[in-house]
């Protein structure tokens, strides 16, 4: 035991761990916070399409040789993130398969382009960690961690003061229409800090497990919790709890960190959903 | 003095025309049914009042300083509603949320509104319980608690009743057949009971195949000519 610890403060030391940590548990805030949002008004999937996106568009800017991706890869997320939940609504592709089709299309698209300019010698190895995001959150240039940490700031800024009209807007988008409020707005705004979430999260879990990080902490709170605000606050400490072990067992073990965290995930949804067996109240 | 007035409504989407030709008015304290057979477009009129969609011709024009703000509706449930983790004052309170503009939070008169609009609907010891956890017309008076947050001059209601036993039935249109005359609410009502209709409602829009506007009375008469006049094709 005293083994662990000792390891641990050995590796507490180095920046390099203590960074991953902060990036860590601010991306699982985020991501947490809307994803309540998204898992009630049924744009579960809308996460994994988007992260999909990001995959492809982070393929071109490895293409074009950009050395700092971030700007490039945030602005075409955000702007599939408003055709996505602009096209949910009226078009002749519905919501779900709009998704499905933009998401494979990148995914391909990504890999098509990396396979036929990629400079590099080691491809699959890149594919590999952009998808699952291997051990890229121990290798953070400070310019990242200031970007998550502003990121991160501007996104929960945003969820405080708009609070209670996500809620009107997720609950009861008609009513909040019908009786006078910025529907449309919000849900752009909602879309925009989608896409901010999941390009900032790409780092810590890479971008197939990115739903995972989104969803998992909401509806393991709805299993026990009946109020908005107690399940927002609760997937937000389930979620940074989540991420701070998964994280800390990853560095001890040597296990890839995105997968090790979504385990820890997994595992607190099944506790939650015994416990909200356990109490009787929540349907499943 | 009338509140609404519709002319030469026009309803549908796209290309594809439901009703045509709809003209109105609704006056304050007025106690309006909309009835009709399904798919003839009562709840697309509705939509459309509310500027949910707009009307492919025709005009509507709110009067006597009604702007959309002030309009409280009841829709049919939706189902991300059904499994929905709120607590019942959470709902009632977003009902506030149309007026506040840009503003976060809510206020003490936004507290106080609610706590009125639940005691009002009778549901003041449901406050802390879950949405989901509730029966289908404790669902119903929370949603209309929130409706009056919203305004307590008009509200429209798209089928309040459906899917409720006949007692809560009973107990939702004495509600609000009671917001109609004792606190002077207008009401606009989509049912499908057309004898509920006439017995609480002051007017009639009737649509589909032929339509009708006028007083309950008037529709008596119109239902009557509407019979005797199948009788003389047979």
């Amino acid at each position: 035991m005293t083994d662990i610890f000792s390891t641990l403060a050995f590796y507490l030391q180095r920046s390099f761990v203590v960074n991953a940590l902060i990036v860590g548990v601010l991306i699982a805030l985020c991501s947490s916070l809307l994803g309540v949002t998204l898992v009630l008004k049924r744009y579960s999937f809308i996460g994994d399409g988007l992260s999909h996106v990001a995959f492809g568009a982070m393929a071109i800017a490895a293409v074009v040789g950009l050395t700092n991706n971030m700007p490039l890869v945030l602005a075409i997320t955000v702007v599939c993130a408003i055709l996505l939940l602009r096209i949910g609504k009226n078009a002749k592709i519905k919501g779900d398969a709009a998704i499905a089709m933009i998401s494979v299309g990148s995914l391909a698209i990504g890999y098509l382009l990396m396979n036929l300019f990629s400079t590099s010698s080691n491809l699959s190895g890149d594919v590999c960690s952009t998808l699952f995001g291997s051990t890229s959150i121990l290798t953070l240039s400070s310019f990242d961690v200031w970007m998550c940490v502003i990121l991160s700031v501007i996104v929960v800024l945003f969820f405080v003061l708009f609070y209670n009209k996500i809620f009107s807007v997720t609950f009861d988008e008609n009513f909040a229409r019908a009786t006078g409020q910025r529907a449309s707005l919000y849900n752009l705004l909602i879309a925009i800090v989608i896409a901010v979430i999941i390009v900032v999260s790409m780092q810590l879990v890479g971008s197939l497990l990115i739903s995972a990080l989104v969803i998992f902490p909401a509806l393991s709170a709805m299993r026990v919790f009946k109020s908005f605000k107690s399940v927002t606050i609760c997937a937000a400490i389930v979620s940074v709890i989540c991420a701070l072990t998964g994280l800390l067992t990853s560095i001890l073990a040597g296990t890839p960190v995105g997968s090790t965290i979504v385990a820890v995930d997994i595992v607190a949804f099944i506790i939650f959903s015994v416990i909200g067996k356990i109490k009787g109240g929540s349907k499943a | 003095m009338p509140q609404l007035i519709c002319k030469d409504l026009s309803l549908g989407y796209g290309s594809q025309e439901i009703q045509h030709g709809l003209s109105f008015e609704v006056n304050s304290g007025d106690y309006l049914c909309i009835v009709g057979e399904n798919g003839s477009g009562k709840t697309t009129l509705m939509k459309t009042v509310l500027g949910l969609q707009k009307p492919l011709s025709g005009t509507i024009e709110f009067s006597e300083g009604l702007s959309s703000r002030d309009i409280g509706y009841l829709p049919q449930q939706t189902d991300v509603q059904r499994d929905f983790p709120a607590s019942v004052q959470e709902i009632v309170i977003s009902g506030c949320l149309g007026r506040k503009g840009f503003s976060p939070f809510y206020n003490k008169d936004d507290k106080a509104l609610a706590q009125r609009s639940m005691e009002r609907m009778n549901i003041l010891d449901l406050k802390k319980r879950c949405y989901r956890e509730l029966s289908g017309g404790q669902q119903q008076r929370v949603l209309l608690a929130r409706a009056l947050c919203a305004t307590q001059k008009i509200l429209l209601l798209d089928e309040p009743v459906a899917g409720l036993d006949p007692k809560v039935t009973a107990d939702m249109y004495e509600l609000i057949d009671s917001l109609n005359k004792d606190d002077g609410v207008t009401i606009i009502m989509i049912s499908h009971d057309v004898d509920k209709a006439l017995r609480y409602a002051s007017h009639i829009l009737h649509i589909g195949n032929e339509c009708f506007f006028g007083t309950k009375e008037e529709y008596r008469d119109f239902k009557d000519g509407a019979v005797k006049g199948e009788d003389d094709n047979d």
